[in-house]
């Protein structure tokens, strides 16, 4: 299976501490995996040729909510020669202050895809990628206050001076 | 880890602003949109330009934000349906699919659906499929200067639309297929009309190629424009017709196996290059022709099937497994399928408490082929950059979702 096959791979290369939990009894399951090591971590399974993950399917920035105060990126992995899939998760414990946002390494020299997904990552939740080419906001304009998908997020009431009705 | 830098939200911005206040005096910084025709809605392309040569392209999209993943946190699974449709409105049959399938696995009822909701379910799928591949051709021919295959597709997509409309009652947004069914079963003689449809669209697609697709001057447009290398293209996350048009035989309806499509025979057309390099517009152009041919075959069987070994009958109820209250045991679950643009793709995250989702993501497979715009039209003229973003064929309301 591929995933027992993956983790080996990851602890062979950087050892135990790489692997930080595991949630296999999903119907997907998924690895979590140490934030300081995903972009080498993805690099070494896109290019081991055991597992070829060429294709980045998904991006997505979480925010666990108020009481756990954790943020997550989960990358959705696949690979189009091998045809299988995996999902990583990283994830790190924030204070949920909009001038201390969660860093994770970015994985846009991975996957170029990625620069994308990161920017709407930071965008929407407020994940901060370190060493992103370009990292502004990508939906929002670029003057906008605040994370909109973040669970204590308070609607807007107005922007330059425009009311905002729902 | 490196510490966060202060200014955050001002330095990426600030290298932006430079970028574009510092051009030399050769060039020149033209906005292409947001209100474009060429540009298929509201994108907006910087563009650095000297003379005729496009320099570099900086898309700036968001026009038409609406957050479908708030609405999601709040609204209940059947609830979200109709946002799906707004995603890609071109082919809101395929969203829904794609949704309703990933609810229905992490409920676990994928395997309880009657065969006669899964053979109408790909039905309306490929129907639109056609309908959405129309529109990206006739506006393609627009795009490039011909204006009659636009009016023709138009014409023959309006079929497409009163026959879904007959079904579901929305021109467009159907919100027709529901989770664990259908919103009513087709109307009686809609399976007599598809194969009508098909007998009358065949020669009109045989028109169209002589129209278009072997024309000169659409060759001359197309060929050898925008050429997006496969490893590129895979490693930007291009799917659908644009990864196919690039050389590679992949389509998510084989890969994956999911509804009833490995009981349907079909081929996957991808780019051969009979006309230019692979990966440019016209094998673009030429994949999604080459699509529709193969989805009236999946519908001629589908048909088949519908009028035969899956007949309608008074018992049938569409709506007989559709649950009252969806609350999905705690879990995660990604869910991908083939959209007419590319791999469409649903991240649910669910609590096990509510019918509500506590995060739905959405992988527009428009926002990442869009991506590759920038790294593939460096260097060249202004003409053919909106022959590239035709090619593309991205729907905005999916982009920004």
């Amino acid at each position: 299976m591929i995933f027992d096959r993956v983790k080996e791979i990851l602890i062979e290369k950087f050892g135990e501490q790489v692997i930080v939990a595991e949630e296999r009894d999903q119907k997907q399951p998924a690895l979590v995996i140490l934030p300081d090591l995903i972009a080498e971590a993805c690099l070494l399974l896109r290019d081991h040729p055991d597992t070829w993950f060429d294709f980045l399917s998904c991006l997505t920035g979480i925010d666990y909510g108020v009481e756990q105060n954790k943020f997550g990126v989960v990358y959705h992995l696949s690979s189009i020669i091998k045809n299988h899939q995996i999902v990583l998760k990283v994830n790190l414990e924030n204070d949920r202050a909009l001038t201390n946002l969660p860093i994770f390494k970015s994985v846009s020299e991975v996957w170029k895809t990625a620069e994308w997904h990161e920017r709407e990552a930071f965008d929407m939740v407020g994940i901060y990628f370190e060493n992103h080419p370009d990292l502004r906001r990508i939906l929002l304009p670029d003057d906008w206050q605040g994370f909109p998908l973040r669970k204590d997020y308070q609607n807007a009431e107005e922007y330059h001076n425009i009311k905002i009705e729902f | 880890m490196e510490s966060l830098p202060i200014n955050f939200h001002q330095v990426a911005l600030g290298r932006y602003q430079a970028k574009i206040n510092t051009v030399s005096a050769e060039e020149m910084v033209l906005n292409l949109g947001p209100q474009h025709p060429s540009t298929h809605g509201v994108l907006r392309l910087e563009l650095i330009t000297d003379g005729e040569i496009v320099k570099e392209v900086i898309p700036h999209i968001g026009y038409l934000h609406r957050c479908f993943e708030k609405h999601g946190e709040a609204l209940n699974y059947a609830q979200i349906i109709p946002y799906t449709d707004r995603m890609d409105y071109l082919a809101s049959m395929n969203n829904n699919h794609a949704f309703v399938m990933g609810v229905e696995r992490m409920l676990g009822i994928e395997n309880d659906i009657p065969k006669r909701v899964e053979y109408i379910r790909v039905l309306v799928c490929e129907l639109n499929r056609i309908a959405s591949h129309l529109i990206a051709i006739g506006t393609y021919g627009i795009d490039i200067g011909a204006f009659t295959p636009f009016l023709w597709c138009f014409r023959d997509r309006e079929h497409i639309m009163n026959m879904l409309e007959w079904a579901s009652g929305a021109r467009m947004l159907y919100n027709y297929i529901w989770v664990g069914g259908l919103f009513y079963d087709v109307p009686v003689g809609f399976e007599e009309r598809c194969a009508e449809f098909v007998q009358y669209f065949k020669p009109k697609m045989q028109e169209l190629n002589e129209l278009l697709t072997d024309n000169q001057i659409f060759i001359s447009r197309t060929a050898n424009i925008g050429v997006l290398p496969l490893d590129v293209a895979i490693n930007y996350g291009c799917s659908g017709p644009m990864l196919r048009g690039s050389g590679l035989k992949y389509d998510l309806r084989r890969v994956d196996e999911y509804s009833v499509y490995p009981e349907l025979d079909f081929e996957i057309p991808y780019a051969k290059g009979e006309i230019g390099t692979v990966g440019d517009c016209w094998n673009r152009y030429k994949v999604r022709i080459d699509e529709i041919a193969e989805s009236l075959k999946i519908i001629d069987q589908s048909v088949e099937k519908l009028t035969k070994e899956h007949k309608r009958t008074k018992e049938f109820d569409p709506r007989a497994l559709v649950p009252k209250k969806t609350v999905p045991k705690a879990q995660d679950f990604y869910i991908r399928a083939e959209n007419p643009k590319g791999e469409i793709g649903f991240y649910f995250i669910a609590d096990g408490r509510s019918d509500k989702p506590f995060r739905v993501k959405s992988r527009g497979p428009s926002f990442c082929n869009l991506s590759v715009l920038p790294e593939i039209s460096k260097g060249v003229m202004i003409a053919d950059l909106v022959a590239i973003i035709g090619s593309l064929d991205i729907v905005l309301g999916e982009v920004d979702r």
